[in-house]
């Protein structure tokens, strides 16, 4: 697994985590990131099938909450964060497209 | 379907849990609140904050398992990530390949076994309102957020693409929804978004592999869930038949034109990048936590419904519907009491489905003692039925016992003299229906109560009123 | 600036008051804060009230805890209410949370005055504080050197003396390397001992809050003051806050420290002296000092260079523009999601965002993050291995002391290899204490790192009071 970082797999993964790049900047960032998953190719030629994932490193399970009310935030301290808001709701442009 | 088609049909349900608080904060878990009152760091996904499982919703999670005869494991909490704004994280919290429940089945009252594939939990989303346009979400020029529906907790259940027609669809959507209800995890109001359906269509000719299926989402009633697979099956065989092919892609009905049509078509699959929740632990419900939700379990509506079955003889369709209102609404203990105490089946039935329907959010007021005494009334001929009605409705409302509700009311007891004299001045008044009712035509002794009716204002029994007509045979 | 432990005791009897101290604390950042960039956000007027209460408390005859007017720094990720909170980042100016973190709670309930927020690496994601967006923080003793990272600005504001104590968080070693960079005790709490209720997070699985000091006893007394279970974290262990303080004298003798061969391959010598010398001390108390080799230590960088990105992506997707923060319009919500990021986030955390979503996206989440999760298994396993020859690990906390600006910004894979002593701690959940032992190059502080098993901070500070102790500053 060592095929090199390309250039429109960085244009994908930007695109993907809503961030817009230079065409510097694409070739910058695919160098740098080429740089690192090199470094990260030793790992990934390890033989780990054997292993298994750790969830918590201690073990923690079943950690819950009863279904009890807790006091909500003001609803002018939510608003007050808001760039925009309107009938008491977060305003935003229009979404393109359903949710997926 | 047209001859020689097959049409192939998956649902996956959403259900809301019918908890207090939300899945993983601590906020209020209600419909129609005003908007964003009922949010904090952690259901708006505030920098920081972190979740904690509400343990009612695994519970819950646990019935509708064990309701399904799915086989419930230990479960992990993956993230799906993708970018939306009623999603307070840009990451949903679901459960992805350890779901707490899976595998199972469902039968419905056809006979027919749906199989289902799994049923996990995940968190809702908030909820957008769209200005400008049609409301729709083409056409707006911005869109307002409401988050107070997000992290209510969800399960969502995936069934396996066994559905062979709307109408199976219908069914098993219905009898899901009586389980949901039957198990005190779901309200079941769909009008609400309590629950919530969306449609794997696809068609094949017999024999063939499966074809491209459709997603139709966000259906929310019966009523769409069977047009919209109507139209979609026929949509696609059309196309397939005119020589095209269907297209992999989600489509949105539209209720007022009846037609399925294409949401927006990404050029590429959402690539969601799950990945194991770091910020909660893993899931492991032991023995002894499981046996407690198994045992605690009520008889689901399959089982209720033929509880209640078994206690009719020879029941008419008109029972039969009664009876899955019944069942449905939870009303079968007050049915089952009543025939207990000797009133007669049809009767008990008939007021359940109607009278108690009527009154839905305020049964708590009623007894089965109530019930039961209102009944033997009526069944005696101290109340006309729509006295019995009358007092029902009225106990529903305001709460108060059977005799007392039907004196405040005036509801006297038609005396036999003065019903003896009404019914022999009726038969004076109509000769010719007194001799066909005489020479043993049956169907008059309905004319003759009708007519007793009008001139009682409704305040006579039926019985009463037949057993005069057969003593002056 | 006197210890926490002088100061708490002095305001507790009288001979002090918490105004006072905070005044002098004041002070001291007026003084030296524009030159260094620490402090994002002073809160002088909050500040004055806490320590007004505390004193009004304190008159009344009530207990009001173990750091009784103790002037307190918190990193600018750490969530307060109506205090700015920007994780060093544009994305967030002029954010003012809704609520505490928890561990703001404890510290106010010990009686602490929080004094303002400390400037930091964008998102925690940087070893020098380099990547701010407010500019970086000078190391109060060579200020044209770094202070470390990304708690740059906590560490310098206890070096620089404006406060005895502060708080920062550490994933890969971002208290560790600042603490041993500006001759600090730091140190790395076990994975759930502190609460990250309230903690804008980085990477999920390894972020971990844990104090600053200039000594081990206030150090000790700090971590006791905020560690312990809150049920508003998951992850959180489910025990109460451990006793340290009164462990701290217990000493080391007959205590086993594994000197780890790849916790000091690749040092500079001066850092290798120092940790040498450390064994010597330990040795001298009554230890045993047992060699070690760990090559799994060498799988940490990369595991931890996809790990710490992939969680981090997901993470920081919530600043979108939507709800809270920096907002640039766009014609619909995706341009606007995209604009907003891309004028909010600076260089190095689009970097880490755009590798940790590659880590995680179809095709790849095998070979990247899958592969790391199992790394990490093999760390855990590797680390219970060498716990079976010594009760503690010894080693180097940073390669070099502290580095001059722009040493490291022209290549990020230098600028990582930084951390490669740290992440192994953080990877395994395991706990860690940086200790200034010595000085290096221009007289620099060197750190030592000590190790220890998950739930072992007793032993680690008494071990740690011992370097103190031979180091010759106690």
């Amino acid at each position: 697994m060592s095929s090199p970082l390309r250039r429109e797999d960085v244009a994908k993964v930007a695109k993907l985590a809503r961030l817009s790049l230079s065409a510097e900047e694409l070739d910058q960032f695919t160098e740098q990131l080429g740089q690192v998953l090199e470094h990260a190719n030793d790992i990934a030629a390890l033989n780990l099938d054997d292993v298994v994932a750790t969830a918590h490193p201690f073990g923690l399970i079943n950690v819950v909450r009863e279904d009890v009310l807790r006091e909500s935030l003001s609803r002018d301290v939510v608003l007050a964060m808001a760039p925009d808001a309107q009938d008491g709701r977060f305003a935003v442009p229009r979404i393109m497209g359903e949710a997926p | 379907m047209p001859e020689g088609w097959e049409l192939v049909v998956g649902l996956e349900v959403h259900t809301e849990l019918k908890t207090t608080t939300k899945m993983f904060c601590g906020c209020l878990n209600a419909f129609g609140s005003e908007a964003n009152t009922n949010v904090c760091p952690v259901c708006l996904g505030l920098p920081g904050s972190l979740p904690v499982l509400n343990v009612h919703a695994v519970d819950l999670a646990m019935a509708i398992g064990f309701a399904l005869h799915s086989t419930i494991a230990s479960s992990t909490f993956h993230r799906k990530n993708y970018f939306y704004p009623d999603m307070p994280k840009d990451f949903q919290i679901s459960q992805y390949d350890l779901p707490i429940n899976s595998g199972g089945y469902l039968d419905l009252p056809d006979g027919s076994r749906v199989t289902i594939e799994r049923a996990h939990l995940e968190e809702d989303t908030g909820k957008s309102t769209h200005l400008g346009g049609s409301g729709r979400i083409h056409g707006a020029d911005r869109s307002l957020v409401d988050y107070n529906r997000s992290g209510v907790p969800l399960v969502e259940i995936v069934s396996g693409p066994d559905i062979r027609s709307s109408a199976q669809a219908r069914a098993y959507a219905s009898e899901l929804r009586g389980i949901l209800i039957a198990t005190g995890a779901s309200d079941g109001r769909m009008e609400e978004g309590s629950m919530r359906m969306d449609a794997n269509v696809s068609v094949r000719r017999f024999g063939d592999p499966l074809g491209t299926r459709c997603e139709i989402k966000n259906l929310n009633s019966l009523r769409s869930l069977g047009r919209a697979i109507d139209y979609e099956a026929l949509r696609q065989v059309e196309l397939i038949e005119g020589g095209g092919k269907v297209r992999q892609e989600t489509r949105h009905w539209d209720e007022g034109l009846g037609e399925t049509s294409t949401m927006r078509v990404k050029e590429e699959a959402e690539d969601y990048r799950y990945f194991r929740e770091p910020d909660l632990v893993d899931l492991v419900p032991d023995k002894a936590w499981q046996e407690r939700i198994r045992s605690s379990l009520g008889a689901l509506p399959a089982e209720r419904r033929a509880v209640l079955l078994a206690r009719l003889s020879k029941p008419l369709s008109p029972q039969l519907d009664a009876l899955e209102v019944v069942v449905d609404l939870g009303f079968d203990s007050f049915v089952l009491a009543a025939i207990d105490a000797g009133i007669e089946a049809p009767l008990a039935l008939a007021r359940a489905a109607n009278e108690l329907a009527a009154a839905i959010e305020n049964i708590a007021n009623l007894t089965p003692e109530s019930f039961i005494a209102t009944l033997r009334m009526e069944q005696s001929g101290e109340l006309s039925a729509t006295q019995a009605k009358k007092v029902l409705l009225e106990i529903l409302e305001h709460g108060g016992e059977p005799r007392a509700v039907a004196s405040a009311n005036g509801f006297e007891q038609l005396s036999s003299d003065s019903l003896g004299a009404t019914v022999a001045e009726l038969i004076t008044r109509h000769p010719e229906e007194w001799e066909r009712y005489r020479e043993g035509d049956e169907k008059l002794a309905q004319f003759f109560i009708g007519q007793v009716m009008k001139v009682t204002s409704g305040q006579a029994n039926g019985r009463a009123v037949i057993a005069e007509l057969q003593s002056r045979r | 600036m006197r210890s926490a432990a002088e100061i708490a005791h002095d305001v507790t009897s009288g001979a002090s008051s918490a105004v006072s101290e905070v005044t002098q604390s004041l002070a001291v950042i007026r003084a030296r804060n524009e030159e260094l960039n620490v402090f994002l956000y002073v809160d002088e007027d909050g500040a004055m009230a806490s320590a007004r209460r505390v004193d009004e408390r304190l008159a009344a005859g009530e207990d009001v805890g173990p750091l009784a007017g103790v002037p307190v720094a918190l990193k600018d990720n750490l969530c307060q209410v109506g205090v700015p909170t920007t994780a060093g980042s544009r994305i967030l100016q002029g954010w003012l949370p809704p609520y505490n973190a928890t561990v703001i709670d404890r510290v106010l309930a010990a009686g602490a005055v929080p004094m303002g927020k400390t400037n930091m690496d964008e998102f925690a994601m940087g070893s020098s504080t380099e990547t701010s967006a407010y500019g970086p923080t000078r190391n109060p003793l060579d200020p044209s050197r770094v202070p470390g990272g990304s708690s740059g600005g906590s560490a310098a504001a206890v070096a620089a003396g404006m406060t005895p104590i502060a708080l920062g968080s550490d994933t890969g070693g971002s208290i560790r390397q600042p603490a041993a960079l500006c001759g600090l005790v730091g140190v790395k709490p076990t994975y759930g001992l502190v609460s990250r209720y309230g903690l804008i997070a980085f990477a999920s699985s390894l972020d971990q809050i844990g104090p600053f000091a200039k000594n081990v006893t206030d150090a000790a007394m700090l971590l006791e003051a905020i560690a312990g279970h809150d049920p508003m974290d998951s992850t959180s262990l489910p025990e109460p806050s451990p006793s340290l303080v009164a462990h701290l004298g217990d000493g080391v003798a007959g205590k086993r420290f594994g000197l780890v061969r790849e916790l000091v391959e690749g040092a500079d010598d001066d850092v290798v002296a120092s940790v040498t010398r450390a064994a010597d001390a330990l040795r001298d108390a009554g230890a045993t000092i047992v060699e070690l080799s760990v090559p799994e230590f060498r799988l940490g960088l990369s595991a931890y260079y996809l790990l710490a990105p992939a969680e981090a992506s997901s993470n920081l997707a919530r600043y979108d523009g939507v709800r809270y923060g920096l907002r640039v319009d766009g014609e619909d919500v995706a341009a606007m999601n995209e604009a907003t990021r891309t004028a909010g986030f600076g260089a190095e955390v689009k970097r880490r965002i755009m590798l940790g979503t590659y880590a995680l996206s179809a095709g790849y989440y095998d070979a990247y993050y899958g592969q790391a999760l199992k790394v990490r298994t093999q760390m855990i396993n590797a680390f219970q291995r060498a716990y079976q020859e010594a009760d503690l690990l010894l080693g180097a906390t940073t390669p070099s002391v502290a580095f001059k600006f722009g040493a490291k910004t022209s290549n990020p894979m230098a600028m990582y290899l930084s951390d490669v002593f740290t992440i192994p701690t953080n990877l395994a959940g395991e706990a860690a204490i940086s200790v200034p032992f010595g000085t290096g190059e221009g007289g620099l502080p060197v750190g030592v790192q000590l190790l220890g098993p998950g739930r072992s901070e007793a032993q680690l500070f008494a071990a740690s009071r011992v370097l103190e102790v031979a180091d010759g500053r106690s």
